[in-house]
Parts: C-alpha cells; structure tokens; sequence
C-alpha cells in the first residue's frame, strides 16, 4: 500500500441525518483505473466532490501522494494534479472547443494576470490544448463553438481538458451517463488508450464499461464500501451480486 | 471572431465622431462639439462597464460612483488650487482605482442579485457622500476654476483640443480594452462569467480576476469622470446617482454586451436619442423606453449584434 497514489482513511460526510460517506477506506495505487459503483444514492458523487474538494468532509483524512489534502480548497488540489470532470457536462459553452481546452492549459501555466498578448494565438496554449484534442478524437471539431457540440463530444472535450494539465490523477465523475451505446464504445476506447500511463478514479454506472476498464473495483452502499478487489473477485462475490449487480444489471 | 462588420462599425463610428468639431464649425452650431464631447465620455463609462459587465457577467449598478470620483477629485483638486493634470489626473485614476479595489472586494463576494444590490447602495452611498459635503458645494456641486493645466502640452480650455484629446482616449480605451479582453488574464474573466466553478476546478482563483477587472474597469470610468469634469466645468452628485449607473446599462445593453464596440454606438444612439425626442416632447422616456424594450427584445446582442449578425453566423 505503499505506493498509492490516493489514500483515503476513515472518511466520513453527512447531510442532516442522512450518511453520504461512512468511515469510507480506499487506495488508488499509481497507474490503474480504480472504478467506484453502486447503486443510486450510494455516495458515488458525494465521493468525488469530498476528493476534489468542493465539499469539505466531517472526518477522515485524504492523502494524496503522500500529503494531507483533506483542508485544500478545490483550485489547490487541481495544481497538485488532481483533476476532475463533472457529471453533469461542465465545459464554456460560448467557447470553441480549442479555447476550453487552451484556458485549461492556461490555468497550469502559472498565474494569468498577463494583459497584453492575444492568448488565441500563444502557441504555448494552441499547441498542447490541439495535441490533447487529439488524444480524444476531437482534432477536426477544435473551431466549433462548444455549445453545438453533441453529449459525448462534451464529455471527450472534458477529458481532453481534464488531460492537458498533466493530472496525477483523473476523477471522472459518470463520463458514459446519458450516452448512446456507440458514443460509450467511443468513450471506452479513449480511455483504453489512456490506461498504463494514467491513474483514473472513475465513478460510473455503465456496468459494461467499468468490467471492460477497471483495474479494481470499490461497490460502495449507503456510503459504505461492501466490497473491494478485480473484477473477477467483484464480479463473483455474492454479496454484491444481491447488494447491487444482480437486480437489472447483468454482469455475465 | 471580430469580423469584417464590426471593423467597419469603428472605422464610421470614428470618421464620424472625428469630422464633427469641422461639421460644427461649418454649420455654426457649437452644440454639436458639445454633445459629440458628452458622447465619447459617456462611451468611455460604457467601454469600461462593458469589460466587467459584458466580459465578466459582473452587473454592477453603482458604475457611475467611479465617473463620479474620478471627477470629484479633479473638482476638489481644483478647489485647493491644484490644477496641473500631472498630478490631478493620476490622484483621480488612483481615487477611482482605491475605491473599485475597496467596493469590488466587498461586492463580489456576492452573486447575481445580491451583488447588482450591493453595487447600487454602495453607489448610492457615494451619492449622499456627495451631497453631504458642504465645503465642496454639496448638493448644488462644485463648478471648477479652470481645467486641468498641462502646461503648454495642450490646453483643455480650447474645446476643439479637449475635444480631440477625448477622441483619442477613447480610441486608447478602445485598444486597450481590445488588448485586454483577448489576453490571457481575458480569457479568464470570460471563463468564469461563462461557468466559475469550471474554472476552479481547474484551478483558477477566480475571485483575484475577477476583482482586478473591477478595478480596471472602475479606473477607466474614472478617466471618463476626469473628462467630464474637465468638459463641463462642474462637478455635482447627480453624476452618481444610481440613475446615471442606469444610464450606462442601458448603453450597454443598447449597442450590444457582445462586442467592445457595442457600448460605443449604445452611448452614441442613447444621447442622439434623447437629444432629438427631448427636443420632440418634455415626456421623451415614454418613447425611449419602448425603443429599449423593442432592441432588447428583437436585436439579442443590442444594435451591434444586429449590424453584425452575418458575421456570427460563420464564426
């Protein structure tokens, strides 16, 4: 365990008397796509918001690469490599995809109180936001505003973004949610191609996609982590299959 | 995209306002030097709200306070008998720029209505700041001796030079704020008017931004407060009212919140307008104001975005 990249211990968050996270242990280790599943109103989103920061937790500490990040506001975290993606799409709409891009290279080109230079042409900015445009198949729609583009162009145009600040980490928070079966096949590819080189914590509800792409797995229920190991061992331990999978989900 | 159109919107917009001290002078009607004068002052107001509002979706009600300031201090400079500009005009910028630093850190912390709230009554405080002060005319305002002195650089008592100096700092104003709104630190006050948890989930501190905008924003007003008091000779509070505020929201809103020229031709238009339909009826806001409506409601982007639409339409 020494080597994980992400280390949460005894993390906890309550709304009122309802319990989002519960004493809640995880370990992403340097390199894999750690997947988190449950069913709805487990905690899935409670989870990334506590470990990008925008919801402060009750208890329980994150550690990440080794440093305390339990108290770092979300910009603090982004800067030491965490980065996360929404849910729901969150991208600049009146921006063309290559700008949405480029200000997320910006935010990690250190401070931006530069007024003068025309940044649409800083080839400092153009260059990595096109090559990361690349990586997700969105080259040839870099100059469509981002507003006319579809669901699962939003959702590449997050990752491309997400990926050009050279993350430790990724969060992806249900980057298949709302997606036709051929826009996930994509979804998957792209991230297929991702794997080996980047650590990714993802969240997602597509059963076929996380058995396709995960290296481990958490089940997490009523903010509690029912089970942890590969998806052989997720795939047959039979409390999950009662707790989760084996309702409409089928996992054979 | 600037497209073609809207570079052809400032090369009229321009000849126009450069030939009118030579119109005026033919026709013999001095007025029109007066009131193109007043226009481009008035543009400066709406260029520099344009950058917050517009760029930054930072709606601030209380923008006329840093006309009012930057004007205030030429007045009250004036009153101790200090008129070289070398000093008066940067005391004035650094004035507006203070009290921008002062308000916009307090204001922006809100959102939406409550900072539009927030902006007015520190505005309108600024307001009765004014009227309260005796020794500088108070509610009756405070006319100046004599114009900022720079020497034998130009002499602002010449109306044709003031007028021309107040030409080319719009011009300035214009530039800059082009500069300015296409730069990174640009990118970043669009980024977060457009979705600001994005932008800190990618890590921008957006609130620094943003406030830095504020005091850009509220310097430049201040410059066009410096001018109108150079122009009218005389300072008072009505020029912070929170009517005034609306004013230039209105030419925002008018010439369009799109484009850097949009407030420009909104002050143009709003001035031509009130100039004629005052002279038309003493009741003239009964007419102006089904105008505001009919372009807020048909021309989405003001009278700008409506010049310009064909450009949008390939960008």
């Amino acid at each position: 365990m020494a080597e994980a990249l992400l280390d949460v211990r005894g993390l906890r968050k309550s709304f009122g008397g309802v319990v989002a996270t519960d004493d809640l242990d995880l370990a992403v280790k340097q390199g894999e796509i750690f997947a988190v599943i449950g069913p709805n109103g487990a905690g899935k989103t409670t989870l990334i918001a506590q470990l990008a920061g925008s919801l402060r937790s009750d208890s329980g500490r994150i550690l990440f690469d080794g440093r305390d990040v339990t108290r770092l506001a979300p910009p603090a975290r982004a800067v030491l490599g965490l980065a996360r993606t929404f849910q729901i799409t969150s991208i600049f709409p009146e921006f063309t995809a290559l700008e949405n891009v480029a200000l997320a290279v910006q935010a990690h080109d250190g401070h931006s109180f530069r007024f003068w230079k025309d940044a649409r042409s800083e080839s400092r900015l153009r260059d990595p936001a096109l090559a990361a445009l690349d990586r997700v198949g969105l080259a040839d729609r870099a100059p469509v505003t981002a507003r006319y583009l579809s669901h699962g162009e939003h959702r590449q145009l997050e990752i491309a973004m997400a990926l050009v600040t050279e993350p430790r980490m990724l969060l992806l928070d249900e980057p298949m949610a709302g997606m036709g079966a051929e826009e996930s096949q994509r979804m998957v590819e792209i991230m297929l191609s991702l794997k080996g080189t980047q650590t990714i914590l993802l969240i997602e509800h597509d059963m076929d996609a996380v058995f396709a792409l995960a290296d481990r797995i958490t089940v997490l229920v009523y903010g509690r982590a029912l089970a942890t190991g590969s998806t052989d061992e997720i795939r047959a331990n039979p409390e999950v299959r009662t707790a989760y999978l084996g309702q409409d989900e089928g996992i054979d | 995209m600037a497209g073609s159109r809207q570079f052809m919107v400032i090369l009229v917009v321009f000849a126009l306002l450069a030939i009118i001290p030579a119109i005026a002078a033919w026709t013999d009607v001095p007025f029109y030097n007066d009131l193109g004068r007043r226009l481009m002052i008035l543009a400066i107001g709406a260029l520099s709200l344009n950058l917050i509002m517009g760029y930054g979706g930072m709606i601030s009600f209380g923008h006329a306070a840093y006309v009012g300031i930057g004007a205030y201090t030429i007045g009250i400079c004036a009153e101790h008998e200090l008129v070289s500009g070398f000093i008066q005009w940067p005391l004035a910028l650094a004035s507006s720029a203070l009290f921008a630093l002062i308000f916009g850190a307090i204001s922006l912390r809100t959102r939406g209505v409550y900072f539009i709230m927030i902006t007015l009554a520190l505005a309108q405080m600024m307001y009765f700041l004014g009227v309260s002060l005796d020794r500088y005319g108070g509610d009756d305002g405070l006319p100046l001796a004599e114009p900022s002195d720079f020497g034998g650089l130009i002499d602002l008592s010449d109306k044709t030079s003031l007028y021309y100096l107040v030409f080319a700092l719009l011009l300035f104003c214009l530039w800059i704020s082009h500069r300015l709104v296409n730069s990174r630190f640009g990118m970043v006050i669009q980024g977060a008017r457009s979705n600001e948890a994005r932008m800190q989930a990618i890590g921008f501190p957006t609130f620094r931004y943003r406030l830095t905008a504020f005091v850009i924003a509220g310097t430049m007003a201040g410059l066009a407060g410096v001018l109108l008091a150079n122009h009218t000779e005389f300072v008072n509070p009505d020029m912070m009212h929170w009517t005034r505020s609306g004013d230039l929201i209105i030419m925002v809103l008018l010439g369009g919140m799109g484009s850097l020229v949009g407030p420009i031709v909104g002050a143009m238009v709003f001035l031509l307008l009130e100039e004629f339909l005052s002279g038309v009826t003493e009741y003239w806001q009964l007419i102006f104001g089904p105008i505001l409506i009919l372009v807020v409601l048909f021309a989405r982007g003001g009278l700008l975005g409506f010049l310009t639409r064909k450009d949008d339409e390939n960008g």
